[in-house]
């Protein structure tokens, strides 16, 4: 009889202890969605408040006119094609020698002190801030190798700038891919190389891809290192055509070309004193969100993409 | 592998560039290379637009800032520097290590202007003296009863540039009597944008940019007229007040400095220079900073006739210089 009393006064307690611990859920989920919202909402009023202030100038002359003094004719070419030159240096350097260093860090290095060593550097590289790639690219690349202030100097900084993002990504892709697969592999006579070609990078693509892209992203917005280099500022000729229509059909003078890009466009248009000039920097970052979200966007399909034809 | 690749292909450019460079030869080569001060950008921006348009020569301005602008030039990598401010000795002497001759001139005036919160209505004026009370290093005026008995015991909120900028330079030597010295419990912005947004939002605001940067916010902000002696009148910066040698001592003078070699052997170099002096009066004006006297343009278009290498200022910044007097100093 006093037992039975005790379970029914403990039953208040374990409905009181379950409702408490419910609440504290709903507590959690909503500080969470609080939060989640506060990073999202302000992204979604910045990009708003630039779309408000720059629409006037989403129009296709703003990409086809050269820089000026007069507000209203200035527009993006020189800065959007700089930008594309650069990435395409970029994504040329970063990316062969990031996804070969990452293959051979995760298959094939020796697991010793010196790969440690490595590998510890590599993840503290990515969070060494631009500037610091910025000034060494200055010393190294426009004035010991005399690659001068080029599309070339800009496209192997930014480079260095995400080859550790590129590293760690294609690290991590690949070691997301089953050890049987590889044991599979092996098992029916696969060299080594055949086990890293044909099954780890074909499978691991689409995190490779992922990585590769997110790190173009991030170099696609920075300002700091490419002002450091000595990017200019007022631009109103395009870099030489790198391919032409006379054998051998490629050019190579555009890499030596001076330039600008985006960011610093905008940076500049930002700091003038006539107003009119800050709705064209409200649509130079309106743009670069843009990009930026359809190349992180393209990223996200890629990856759900090539995950889904992989079957194992 | 593909570096030296690049590497090489680059060599090979800069080798056939150098050599149609003694050949003055296609167009690509001509390429005037500008560097230098944020202030004088829009003004150097404006003269290459339009020589660009005229001329068809390709013309490439940066903004590295006066000092960033001359350590290139004094390397040789830029024919033309912008500056806010003369040349200084380290700088000199760094030209003359790099073995790069310049011709030193004046091109457009700057009105430095004291402005604070368009709501102010106790200010009507400033003194110099009252000016250093504000802003000499050491100084503890917080309120604006301190500056003047007769104004309202409010809060004084200062906005400035930061101390890497030209106009830092002048204003305290033209105020403080010492280049660089400034209290400096300010709140600095290189970008003036920043000051205007400071004193406009703020009613006991008060700062001091270039004359461009009020003119285009007259709504928010209220500039002060300066007394620059004792009993003398109160001027408010203008194109005429500025021009007649009356707003001192705010008024201060933008230079180029073009390499010397460049525009003895390029003419495409020379061409550009007379352009910008011919054009100056109304590309000055239009990008809303004040053109120099007329007949100071003709003395400075001799100057550069005669090629006459040099500084007028002796490695140090001065204050009310006459820009015909600062010319015939360099023989």
């Amino acid at each position: 009889m006093e037992h039975k009393a005790s379970v029914l006064e403990n039953l208040a307690d374990v409905r009181a202890m379950i409702k408490r611990h419910k609440r504290n859920d709903t507590l959690f989920a909503t500080l969470g969605l609080i939060c989640l919202m506060l990073g999202l909402m302000t992204l979604m009023l910045l990009f708003w408040q630039l779309i408000a202030d720059g629409h006037p100038k989403f129009n296709l002359d703003f990409l086809t006119e050269f820089p000026s003094r007069r507000a209203g004719r200035a527009g993006l070419l020189s800065a959007w094609v700089g930008s594309l030159l650069v990435m395409s240096v970029t994504f040329l350097t970063a990316v062969p020698i990031g996804v070969a260093a990452g293959l051979y860090l995760e298959e094939y290095a020796p697991k010793n002190w010196f790969t440690d060593l490595i590998e510890i550097n590599v993840s503290n590289l990515a969070g060494v801030p631009s500037i610091i790639y910025g000034l060494l690219a200055l010393g190294l690349f426009v004035y010991m190798l005399d690659f001068g202030q080029s599309i070339l100097t800009a496209g192997l900084t930014l480079g260095l700038l995400i080859l550790p993002i590129v590293i760690v990504s294609t690290r991590e892709a690949i070691r997301a891919i089953p050890v049987s697969i590889r044991e599979a592999a092996y098992g029916v006579g696969a060299t080594k190389w055949q086990v890293v070609y044909d099954h780890v990078f074909k499978y691991s693509y689409g995190g490779i891809l992922t990585g590769i892209i997110i790190g173009m992203a991030r170099a696609l917005g920075e300002t700091a290192p490419i002002i450091t280099i000595g990017a200019l500022t007022f631009i109103a000729f395009l870099p030489p055509s790198p391919i032409t229509t006379e054998p051998p059909f490629l050019n190579f003078e555009w890499l030596s070309s001076g330039f600008t890009v985006m960011p610093i466009q905008m940076f500049n248009w930002l700091s003038r004193p006539d107003h009119a000039f800050h709705v064209n920097a409200a649509a130079t970052g309106a743009l670069i969100i843009v990009v930026t979200l359809l190349m992180n966007g393209a990223a996200i399909w890629l990856r759900y993409k090539i995950r889904k034809n992989i079957k194992w | 592998m593909k570096t030296r690749l690049f590497r090489n292909t680059l060599m090979a450019g800069l080798i056939v560039q150098a050599f149609s460079f003694t050949h003055s030869a296609t167009a690509a080569d001509k390429i005037i290379k500008i560097d230098g001060s944020s202030t004088v950008y829009p003004i150097t921006e404006a003269v290459a637009e339009e020589f660009q348009r005229a001329k068809g020569v390709k013309v490439t301005v940066g903004e590295s800032g006066t000092g960033g602008g001359f350590k290139k030039f004094c390397r040789g990598e830029t024919d033309i520097s912008d500056a806010s401010r003369p040349i200084s000795q380290k700088e000199i002497d760094a030209c003359k290590e790099g073995g790069v001759q310049f011709i030193e001139l004046p091109i457009a005036y700057d009105a430095l202007t004291v402005v604070v919160n368009g709501k102010n209505d106790w200010v009507k004026q400033i003194t110099v003296a009252e000016l250093k009370k504000i802003w000499e290093p050491g100084s503890k005026v917080k309120s604006w009863k301190e500056v003047n008995a007769t104004y309202p015991d409010k809060a004084i909120n200062l906005y400035g540039p930061g101390t890497a900028s030209g106009t830092f330079d002048y204003f305290t030597e033209a105020i403080n009597g010492k280049a660089k010295a400034s209290r400096t419990d300010y709140t600095p912005s290189e970008d003036d944008n920043v000051l205007v947004q400071g004193v406009a939002g703020n009613a006991g605001g008060m700062a001091y940019f270039g004359l461009a940067y009020y003119l285009e916010n007259t709504d928010k902000l209220k500039a002060v007229p300066v007394v620059a002696k004792e009993g003398g009148k109160p001027v408010l910066p203008s194109e005429a007040t500025v021009m007649d040698g009356t707003y001192q001592p705010l008024s201060r003078p933008l230079f180029i400095y073009v390499n010397a070699t460049s525009a003895a052997f390029r003419p495409e170099v020379k061409a550009f220079v007379n352009y910008y002096l011919e054009n100056a009066p109304e590309l000055v004006k239009e990008v809303k900073y004040v053109p120099l006297p007329k007949a100071d343009y003709t003395a400075v278009k001799e100057h550069f006739k005669a090629m006459k290498p040099g500084t007028g200022f002796n490695g140090t910044s001065e204050v009310g210089i006459k820009i015909t007097d600062l010319l015939s100093r360099i023989k």
